[in-house]
């Protein structure tokens, strides 16, 4: 029998029996299309996390207080901390030709006022490299001053936000504000430009590191935040910081180094888990459809009884009613899938249309895998079919009207 | 042609050993024109299924153009059935969803013909039985006579040397009947070999030898003078 008369053949038999074959497109199509959205849901997730964490900027690393084994994810926020990091060490560090930029962090929460208008934010004490470590930009003013990091001076950067809900429309600049229970003079106001990964830059007052100290009453640093002149420079300034501080902390080795690549690679590896084990549940679903196809062909068989018993009677060897039984099943599936991506692509492109800010699109894997779990299940699920299709003792098949 | 030695058919039903047929001894020549008759559950129809490759004896020998075929494979019986006999049902069993010449066509596609040679083939086989303007009908929308013609074009539209025949008029009204009959002996008379079961005795009386059949065992062969044994 040709390739093409048993295509027909099985094609001709599909259409046959409208409802049952429009069933199973419909159970393999959902299969299928849930797999390319789930994937694609995965893999925005990754992609979206992937692209804040590069807004950081590629050349930086962060030293956190505290040993922590991890390298990447969750700072050690439990406490931990042996001993603190302090503008000392920040100096030391940055005293290197293989640090561009260094920038502290001393983090709190206080209240900002202006008359009787008040805002709880929070308040991050910092130098002026900040700016080029986030690579952030000014809407208006100057950033904090070049001076000696040490000095307190009571000047403040308010986030668009901040600047909007406490002055309104007015000129901020040259204005003072209440922070906490000192006063600061307002020089500059940053862009609007939205959340930037950890730090909310439209809700947030800036000051020198100094003064936070003294607001919050603190010698510690939050962290230290660092860039490099290359990205190949990465792994010797880490070796720099890691020795610095260690001679500085009397021999141990107490801080945490990380990287944009660690981070990176870390929320890349978690995030390819979660795809995975999405795309695994909606496998589960086409393995569900493939079960669906096996007892639609059991009953697909049983119904063709006669037809499958004449076939035999006209000389059709096992072999061959196997075959025909498999490409009806494989048509059934392939026209699934098919239909599957349609509905797949569809769906996220509907995704896509609500939530434009997800990086949307299915991995060409996703697509590679929906198509082959498809044709697999497909096929193995017809396999007990076809066989008891070929067992069918023709006698008996033909006795029946 | 055909040759059956000490053919037996057991049935196991529940835990009673059925006799289907017992010692079968027959040989049938080419071109030959038979009727096997009988009361139900005598076993005829299990012999013309025995004959056509269908059913497999428990015991005996079938020897068809001097092949030994209760030996062969699955493959093989397919093979032989497709190319050495053709059948003709009670209840045509004709494929709803296909058209007539679609229907004549399934032994050509299911051996391999490639389709112009195909339609060729299935448009003279529709010509011969004088249905060729129902060629594209469909089994529901032709009379009992038509489908069981376009059933008899399709066991023999691959040339067979025997037709086996299983109460081809059962299902339909005397006219048509004694049409397809002619059909059939006309098909005889050049040169197919044809057996016919019925409890019709009319219809069994037309075939030059006759079969009765009772318990499984041949009661009564009338063998034609004129007929030896050419097996």
């Amino acid at each position: 029998m040709k390739t093409r008369d048993a295509t027909r053949f099985a094609f001709d038999a599909l259409r046959g029996y409208r409802t049952r074959t429009l069933l199973m497109l419909l159970a393999m199509s959902i299969g299928v299309a849930s797999v390319l959205v789930l994937t694609s849901l995965g893999e925005a997730a990754r992609r979206y996390v992937t692209e804040e964490f590069s807004s950081l900027g590629t050349n930086l690393i962060i030293v956190l207080p505290g040993k922590s084994e991890t390298t990447g994810g969750s700072p050690n926020l439990l406490g931990g901390t042996t001993r603190d990091l302090t503008l000392n060490d920040a100096l030391a560090v940055s005293r290197s030709a293989l640090i561009n930029h260094m920038a502290p962090l001393v983090i709190g929460s206080a209240p900002v006022s202006v008359k009787n208008l008040q805002r709880d934010v929070m308040v991050v004490g910092t130098t002026s490299s900040l700016l080029d470590v986030r690579q952030w930009h000014l809407g208006a003013g100057h950033f904090l001053p070049e001076a000696d990091i040490d000095r307190a001076r009571f000047v403040a950067v308010l986030g668009s936000v901040l600047k909007q809900e406490l002055f309104g429309t007015q000129n901020a600049l040259g204005e003072w504000v209440r922070i906490g229970d000192r006063r600061f003079r307002v020089i500059g106001i940053m862009a609007a430009q939205g959340r930037s990964f950890d730090i909310d830059v439209e809700n947030v007052a800036f000051v020198p590191v100094a003064a936070a100290q003294m607001l919050f009453n603190t010698q510690s640093l939050f962290r230290i935040l660092l860039d490099t002149r290359s990205r190949e420079g990465i792994p010797r300034a880490i070796e720099h910081i890691r020795r610095t501080l260690r001679e500085r902390h009397q021999g141990e080795e107490d801080v945490t180094i990380i990287t944009q690549d660690a981070v990176l690679a870390t929320f890349d590896k978690i995030f390819r888990a979660l795809t995975l084990t999405v795309a695994g549940i909606a496998a589960i679903s086409l393995a569900v459809a493939g079960i669906l196809i096996m007892n639609v062909m059991l009953v697909a068989v049983s119904q063709r009884t006669t037809e499958i018993g004449l076939l035999k009677a006209l000389g059709a060897p096992r072999r061959q009613i196997i075959r025909l039984i498999m490409t009806e099943a494989a048509l059934l599936s392939s026209m699934g899938a098919g239909l599957g991506l349609l509905v797949g692509q569809i769906g996220n492109g509907l995704l896509g249309y609500f939530y434009p800010a997800l990086p949307l699109g299915a991995p060409w894997w996703a697509f590679v895998a929906a198509i082959g779990v498809a044709l697999g299940t497909g096929l193995l699920f017809s396999l007990l079919p076809a066989r008891r299709a070929a067992q069918l003792d023709p006698v008996q098949a033909l006795a029946r009207r | 042609m055909i040759r059956l030695t000490d053919i037996q058919r057991d049935f196991q039903v529940g835990d009673q050993q059925v006799h289907a047929l017992r010692d079968i001894n027959l040989q049938v020549a080419a071109g030959e024109y038979i009727s096997i008759m009988g009361p139900s559950g005598s076993g005829k129809s299990t012999l013309l299924n025995m004959i056509g490759l269908l059913d497999q004896p428990t015991a005996g020998h079938y020897q068809l153009d001097r092949q030994d075929v209760t030996t062969l494979s699955d493959e093989q019986q397919a093979r032989t059935r497709r190319e050495k006999i053709g059948f003709v049902f009670q209840f045509f069993h004709l494929v709803p969803r296909l058209t007539a010449a679609q229907n004549i066509a399934l032994p050509l596609m299911l051996s391999g013909m490639n389709e112009k040679e195909r339609n060729k083939r299935v448009a003279q086989a529709l010509a011969q039985m004088g249905i060729t303007d129902r060629a594209a009908h469909r089994p529901d929308q032709l009379s009992g006579g038509q489908r069981q013609r376009v059933a008899i074009a399709r066991a023999t539209v691959i040339g067979p040397a025997v037709l086996l025949a299983d109460e081809p008029t059962g299902n339909l009204d005397s006219a048509s009947g004694i049409e397809v009959v002619r059909i059939l002996e006309q098909l005889n008379a050049n040169g197919l070999t044809l057996l016919v079961v019925t409890h019709d005795e009319a219809l069994g009386k037309r075939a030059k030898r006759r079969i009765h059949m009772i318990d499984g065992a041949i009661e009564r062969d009338t063998l034609p003078t004129a007929m030896a044994t050419d097996a």
